[in-house]
């Protein structure tokens, strides 16, 4: 049942780009569109929104480059863990969940250390794996749409995406606590 | 918000070197880190192009508006104020389902491309709409189908069981997505952020039926 849903997946994911970017482009044709001269039309843009980005990832990823070189997460997971443990969740995973909305890279380091150490079907293992998919990088997500079109009053968007991670993050705990704890 | 995010981050880590004794550490990191976000801002540019190009053919061919129009029961109730056969609505469901799948590197220039229909509705071009909000949410908190990046991370440490993990990755991911999305819809109505809605004019006030 799992390698049958895994294999199915992956056909999927093979298949869905080359599906789309064949399949659009006929569909156009056959709807009368210059596929080629409005390709390049669209494409013109690529360049433009790369470079807008910029300036808003430079002052996310430094910010938070600088938060993780200063050793400013140790601080903050023991004040948070003694609160933390009281739901059942691991001092050890911690700086995973606090890393998750700041840098993908960063807890990708931290959850494939926690696995190596505590072996992969442990439940700190299991539970690491299943934080780093719970949500995505709350902060270069921000960084990188909010970039493209030049929105600096971000309103309530951190805080949504904040309170998002918090829940993916929880809710993790819970699943593995319930199916591997 | 951020105001305060970025600053807490800078002068946080700051404080901390000061203690911990290794300034220097923060002061490299600041400019590798720069250099990376170029870095990376730069290596957009070529999957960007390409598909921003393809979009600009489904626009053309009508399929943008088809899409919206199909999803139109769901997303006239997400997003009250786009009109619902708006480009916008077709472009962030194929962000949205290039995010399901897995299809990080589509779903980037996808996601973009809604966030400018998006801003074609924008009275206020500096300041997120709800809708923007909403949708951005929808992407931090996106829902992972299959967590490919960390079953190779347990197949690479000898786990027995590396696809245990898909399960409790779209549970933990659903609910994000779940809480992400009434959080950003409630906090909308909040006074505080109801005020800088760029959509909310005192006009808007009186047709409102809530």
């Amino acid at each position: 049942m799992g390698e049958l849903f895994k294999n199915l997946m992956q056909a999927v994911s093979d298949w869905a780009i080359p599906l789309m970017l064949v399949g659009i482009p006929v569909y156009g044709f056959a709807r009368g569109v210059k596929v080629y001269e409005t390709f390049i039309e669209g494409a013109k843009e690529g360049f433009e929104i790369a470079v807008k980005i910029i300036p808003y990832l430079v002052a996310i990823l430094a910010a938070i480059g600088m938060f993780r070189a200063s050793g400013a997460m140790d601080i903050f997971v023991h004040l948070v863990s003694p609160i933390t443990n009281l739901i059942g969740m691991p001092a050890e995973v911690l700086p995973a969940a606090f890393m998750r909305p700041l840098s993908g890279s960063g807890t990708l380091g931290i959850v494939t250390e926690l696995i190596k150490t505590h072996g992969p079907d442990s439940f700190i293992g299991y539970l690491a794996s299943t934080i780093y998919g719970s949500t995505e990088t709350t902060f270069y997500v921000l960084a990188v749409y909010f970039g493209a079109v030049n929105i600096k009053k971000t309103r309530h968007a951190v805080a949504a995406g904040l309170v998002a991670d918090a829940a993916g993050i929880f809710a993790a705990v819970f699943i593995c606590r319930l199916l591997f704890g | 918000m951020l105001n305060y995010v970025w600053l807490g981050l800078i002068v946080i880590a700051l404080i901390v070197a000061a203690v911990n004794g290794n300034m220097a550490d923060v002061g490299k990191e600041a400019v590798n880190m720069s250099k990376t976000a170029v870095d990376i801002s730069i290596g957009l540019i070529g999957i960007m192009a390409l598909w921003l190009g393809v979009m600009r053919i489904a626009e053309e061919a009508g399929l943008i508006k088809l899409l919206a129009r199909i999803i139109r029961p769901i997303t006239s109730r997400l997003f009250p104020d786009v009109p619902s056969e708006h480009p916008a609505m077709g472009a962030m469901i194929m962000n949205i389902a290039a995010n399901w799948l897995g299809l990080g590197n589509a779903a980037t220039p996808l996601g973009i491309k809604a966030m400018e229909e998006l801003q074609t509705l924008n009275p206020q071009k500096d300041t997120a709409t709800n809708a923007m909000v909403l949708f951005l949410t929808l992407n931090t908190a996106s829902i992972t189908l299959i967590p490919a990046t960390m079953i190779g991370v347990r197949v690479a440490t000898g786990s027995q069981d590396p696809f245990g993990i898909i399960f409790t990755t779209i549970f933990a991911s659903a609910t994000a997505t779940v809480v992400g999305v009434i959080t950003a819809i409630l906090l909308g109505k909040l006074p505080m952020f109801k005020n800088s809605d760029p959509m909310y004019a005192p006009s808007q006030q009186s047709t409102e039926t809530e």
